[in-house]
């Protein structure tokens, strides 16, 4: 790769950082009006459901069963335990066990 | 800084870390296929730090098209985390801004999730700094990796780790489901939003996320703002 990869790196990591940094610095001791901080407190509950589905499906590609087992298991595990490393390990544990078999 | 809080955030992010080994190590074997050399993938992963951009940026180089396009491309898959980092903001322990300009660098919608769940009121800044510390480890040390060795894991040991990002976000969401209806609607409802743009192929991934998001954020917020005041206004004319 040539000097342009260089600089499509660094646009990218600048493009990235943005995003990332500005609220965080820019709204640190401002208090936000409550009906903001009411929907902003609903955000992480809502970028779960929507990272979750429909992704989840789609981790083999071409192989829907795959990805709807997967998620059938890691919500029985996370109904049963409440331990996050059970709940990935035990996951990953029954997929690969259904994919030497299958 | 807090010694303890760094470990106690390590270890709230060593899932994040199993679960960013196989997405880095089959970027560092494609990033190789590709033409990059070891420093060019690596030094993708340690200067912008986001899986689905590199991704996607491999594809876009491979295929010759415009620098400026993929940087272009880069920031609309990005652009979600302006909300996740405004709504993080509010769980965040007031701390100097060019530190919070540190460790926001390290915010991914991993880490992000991890830290937002969390129960406690305010996230001190050490614990935050443990959750990225070991994450961004894990996805620049596996890039190596991956382009290194140039080979993956056994397929059904790929196939069977590509779960472990989802099954982390499932079992972050399904604690907080337990005895909230409110964590249920907004997750059901973002999750029905984004599953109909995906399917109808209306909005891309970034934007996708984004909207859904948002859209579920505020309708379930009007809709409990409408429930209070329902509840205050019959609360006062039982008090009349």
């Amino acid at each position: 790769m040539g000097a342009w990869y260089w600089w499509t790196l660094i646009g990218m990591a600048i493009v990235t950082y943005i995003p990332r940094a500005v609220p965080l610095t820019f709204l640190e001791g401002k208090e936000l009006p409550p009906v903001v901080s009411g929907v902003l407190r609903n955000i992480p509950y809502a970028v779960l459901g929507a990272l979750i589905f429909p992704a989840i499906l789609y981790v083999q590609e071409g192989n829907l069963l795959f990805g709807l087992i997967g998620a059938i298991v890691a919500f029985t595990l996370a109904i049963l335990f409440s331990n996050l490393m059970v709940i990935v390990l035990g996951t990953i544990g029954v997929l690969a066990i259904y994919s030497l078999v299958f | 800084m807090n010694n303890n809080s760094f470990v106690l955030g390590l270890k709230a992010g060593l899932s994040i870390a199993i679960g960013y080994f196989p997405v880095a190590l089959t970027f560092g074997l494609l990033a190789k296929t590709s033409g990059l050399s070891i420093w060019e993938a690596t030094a993708m992963s340690i200067f912008v730090y986001a899986g689905a951009a590199q991704y996607m940026s491999l594809t876009l180089i491979s295929k010759g098209v415009d620098p400026i396009l993929i940087v272009l491309n880069t920031f609309v898959l990005n652009i979600r985390h302006f909300l996740m980092t405004a709504a993080l903001n509010e769980k965040m322990q007031s701390e100097k801004r060019w530190i919070k300009g540190i460790y926001a660098f390290g915010i991914t919608d991993e880490s992000f999730s991890v830290l937002a769940t969390r129960k406690e009121d305010k996230i001190g800044t050490s614990f935050a700094f443990g959750v990225a510390f070991i994450a961004y480890s894990s996805w620049v040390i596996f890039t190596a990796v991956g382009h290194v060795i140039g080979a993956n894991l056994p397929q059904f040991l790929q196939a069977a780790m590509s779960i472990a990002l989802y099954a982390m976000f499932v079992g972050l969401l399904v604690p907080s489901m337990r005895g909230n209806r409110k964590v249920v609607m907004l997750a059901l409802i973002a999750a029905v939003i984004n599953g109909f743009f995906y399917w109808t192929g209306i909005l891309s991934t970034g934007w996708s996320i984004l909207v859904a998001t948002l859209a579920s954020a505020i309708f379930v917020e009007i809709i409990y703002a409408i429930h209070e005041k329902r509840k205050r206004i019959a609360g006062q004319l039982k008090g009349a």
